[in-house]
């Protein structure tokens, strides 16, 4: 046993580098697994540590890699396939585009099904049932929605020919110098507009799971392709991962946000991670930002808190949304404690399972008054935040 | 005043603190170290800080220790170089060319008389010691922190229309932040940067005995000891230095009240205050 750990540990450090969260409980749990089953047996060995160290369905792939490296073959083959066959045929078939397949020579044609279509299934499918090709197919499709949602105003003015109510002296002179002193040409200015701030807050607990990673991606998607975007995650507790999600490389990103996790996939208290998002991190809220908070609503904390601080959040934020993957099902109700404590503040509730209803989010918020607070006091009415989007 | 600036009272650290504790601001170790830096080595001192630390109290204790001007360009929103460095007095211009039926050159109209001076063009001209305080530069926008940053770096500016302009003597620069948005790095490599924390319960003591000269002893030990307690609790808003400093003026005012009737003057958000009272965190205060 004693020599089993060291080459067990390389294995945890692989896999925590392609972003399965490993810790010692796994790497423990994995110690004994390999040493129940039959050690001659590499299919079994296999299967009792993947058994042991992978979470989810989106842990497989690398673990299949990290083995393959560890047992010192560059590839394995799957012993059986995750569907069966007779499933496969029947099943609705995706085409992934072969974005990262390698390059073909420019102007080479490729037989291949409309990208359109394929673009289209992509976008309508729901998040829990993707694979890791459509994963990364995705990608280009959520790099250009994040790029798009809300703007405001700014104070900032750029010389307009257009008439308004903003002279501009400064033009206007300059102007007039042409045509000696006359002040003929009378110039303005206008207001440029600017993205308002997003905070998207994501649940990440193990109700989630089927659609973490996607809207972690999303996340990701959204700090880069905007100025001022903050993101931040929970389960039992709220992480920051602003600065991990930054950068060029998404993978890279996504890996240290993974790290930088404490709870993935543990349990829900909604209301003291947005405690926590008021009182620590009010200041980078600030006001005027849309705050979207990404969870299905399951909440094993205080409602009483949770009513509480979406009362407090919604006062601070420009708008508050609300995107429950679990809305697009048929016949859902918004009956969980955490979403009937929620609801009364929330401008907006919308679905969040599909590209889809991303680009929904995004095209809602790209509108200047969405989800306009019509009630003077500041309190939406239940129903608004219930209509159906649109 | 011009020649010689005061330097010697600021030889090191140690005076520094002197230097500014007789102004009445009582800076700690690491604050009158990252001053006495950028004191010495021309360097601009950024400082972040909660709320009511004393980001700008610093600049203006240090303007008064050093004799020094101070001249404040508050950040906000929109702010651009017309308002924080120079503009042109368009209408007294139009005015001119008016009044000269058009026979004007362009030279005449771009001249110092017609120009306005903004708090960074004043900083830069001042001949004699100044304290250029940018408040909340948070506030500002990434373009106006770009131009900021070549400011910093050269301390001289370029009018289209007058040409270079170079400072006679570098300002002490002191940025204030809120940190209601991160600040870029090359702004923050450019500058010292210092965070200033809320102060421990003695200095706090220290801090109102200074401010209010006079203040009823045991005033002074309740409210910071209170405040000690509020900042410990889960608050949306926790007190800073200055509403420690009002709390003791409204108690010294009411002539020793019961500090829970006086909670509004440190606490301003109304959950806090319902928080406070119902966990009896003033409890024996």
């Amino acid at each position: 046993m004693s020599e089993v750990t060291p080459r067990l540990t390389d294995l945890a450090v692989d896999l925590r580098t392609r972003g399965v969260r490993v810790g010692t409980g796994e790497l423990i749990a994995a110690q004994r697994a390999l040493a129940a089953v039959d050690p001659s047996s590499r299919s079994e060995a296999r299967l009792a540590l993947r058994a042991a160290l992978c979470a989810g369905r989106d842990d497989l792939g690398a673990f299949d890699a990290a083995f393959a490296l560890w047992a010192g073959r560059a590839a394995v083959e799957r012993e059986e396939p995750l569907i069966d066959p007779v499933a496969t045929a029947v099943l609705p078939r995706v085409v992934v585009p072969r974005q990262h397949a390698p390059a073909l020579v420019e102007g080479e044609r490729e037989p291949r099904p409309s990208a359109w279509s394929d673009v289209e299934l992509l976008l309508d499918k729901d998040f829990a049932e993707y694979t890791d090709a459509e994963r990364a197919a995705a990608r280009r499709i959520m790099a250009r929605v994040a790029a798009r949602g809300p703007w405001r105003r700014s104070r900032r003015m750029r010389p307009s020919r257009r008439r308004s109510h903003l002279p501009d002296a400064r033009a206007t002179l300059r102007a007039s110098l042409r045509h000696a002193g006359e002040p003929f040409e009378r110039r303005w200015r206008a207001p440029t507009d600017r993205q308002r701030p997003l905070v998207l807050v994501c649940d990440v607990s193990g109700s989630m799971e089927p659609y973490s990673r996607m809207l972690l991606q999303y996340a990701q998607a959204c700090v880069a392709a905007r100025r001022r975007c903050e993101a931040f995650a929970f389960g039992t507790r709220l992480t920051r991962l602003t600065s991990e999600l930054r950068g060029r490389d998404a993978d890279l990103a996504l890996r240290r946000a993974t790290a930088a996790m404490v709870d993935w996939s543990g349990g829900t208290k909604i209301g003291e991670a947005l405690a926590e998002l008021n009182r620590e991190h009010g200041r980078r809220i600030g006001r005027g930002a849309v705050v979207v908070i990404l969870s299905d609503g399951w909440d094993r904390g205080d409602p009483e808190l949770l009513r509480r601080e979406m009362a407090r959040l919604s006062r601070c934020a420009y708008r508050l949304v609300w995107l429950n993957p679990l809305k697009a099902s048929a016949g859902y109700e918004p009956l969980t404690r955490g979403m009937v404590a929620a609801l009364p503040h929330v401008d907006l509730f919308l679905a969040g399972n599909t590209l889809a209803s991303l680009e929904r989010l995004a095209a809602v918020m790209e509108n200047a008054d969405f989800g306009d607070r019509k009630s003077p006091g500041g309190q939406p009415d239940h129903e608004l935040a219930r209509r159906p989007s649109r | 005043m011009t020649e010689g600036r005061s330097e010697a009272g600021l030889s090191d650290p140690a005076a520094v603190r002197a230097a500014l504790a007789e102004q009445g601001y009582l800076a700690d170790e690491g604050l009158s170290v990252a001053v006495f830096l950028a004191t010495s080595l021309g360097e601009p001192l950024l400082l972040e800080g909660e709320a009511g630390v004393g980001k700008t109290e610093t600049a203006k204790a240090l303007a008064g220790a050093t004799g020094a001007r101070l001249i404040r360009l508050q950040c906000h929103e929109g702010i651009d170089v017309h308002s924080a460095l120079y503009d042109w007095d368009y209408p007294r211009q139009l005015l001119a060319v008016r009044a000269a039926e058009g026979g004007v050159e362009q030279e005449d109209l771009f001249r110092r008389e017609f120009l306005l001076r903004r708090p960074l063009l004043e900083a830069i001209e001042d001949p004699g010691p100044v304290v250029l305080l940018i408040d909340e530069v948070d506030r500002a926008d990434d373009e106006f922190e770009a131009f900021l940053l070549e400011l910093l770096s050269d301390f001289q500016v370029t009018i289209p229309e007058l040409g270079t302009i170079e400072a006679r003597a570098r300002p002490r620069v002191i940025l204030t932040s809120n940190r209601t948005r991160e600040l870029h790095d090359a702004l923050k490599r450019r500058c010292l940067y210092h965070w200033i924390d809320y102060p421990s319960r003695d200095r706090e003591g220290e801090i109102v005995r200074a401010r209010l000269p006079g203040v009823d002893d045991s005033i002074a030990r309740r409210v910071c000891e209170a405040v000690a307690r509020l900042r410990s609790q889960e608050l949306y808003k926790a007190p800073g230095v200055g509403e420690t400093i009002a709390w003791a003026r409204a108690l010294g005012a009411l002539g020793d009240e019961d500090l829970e009737r006086t909670l509004g003057v440190a606490l301003k958000v109304r959950e806090d205050i319902d928080r406070v009272r119902e966990g009896e965190v003033l409890e024996g205060v």
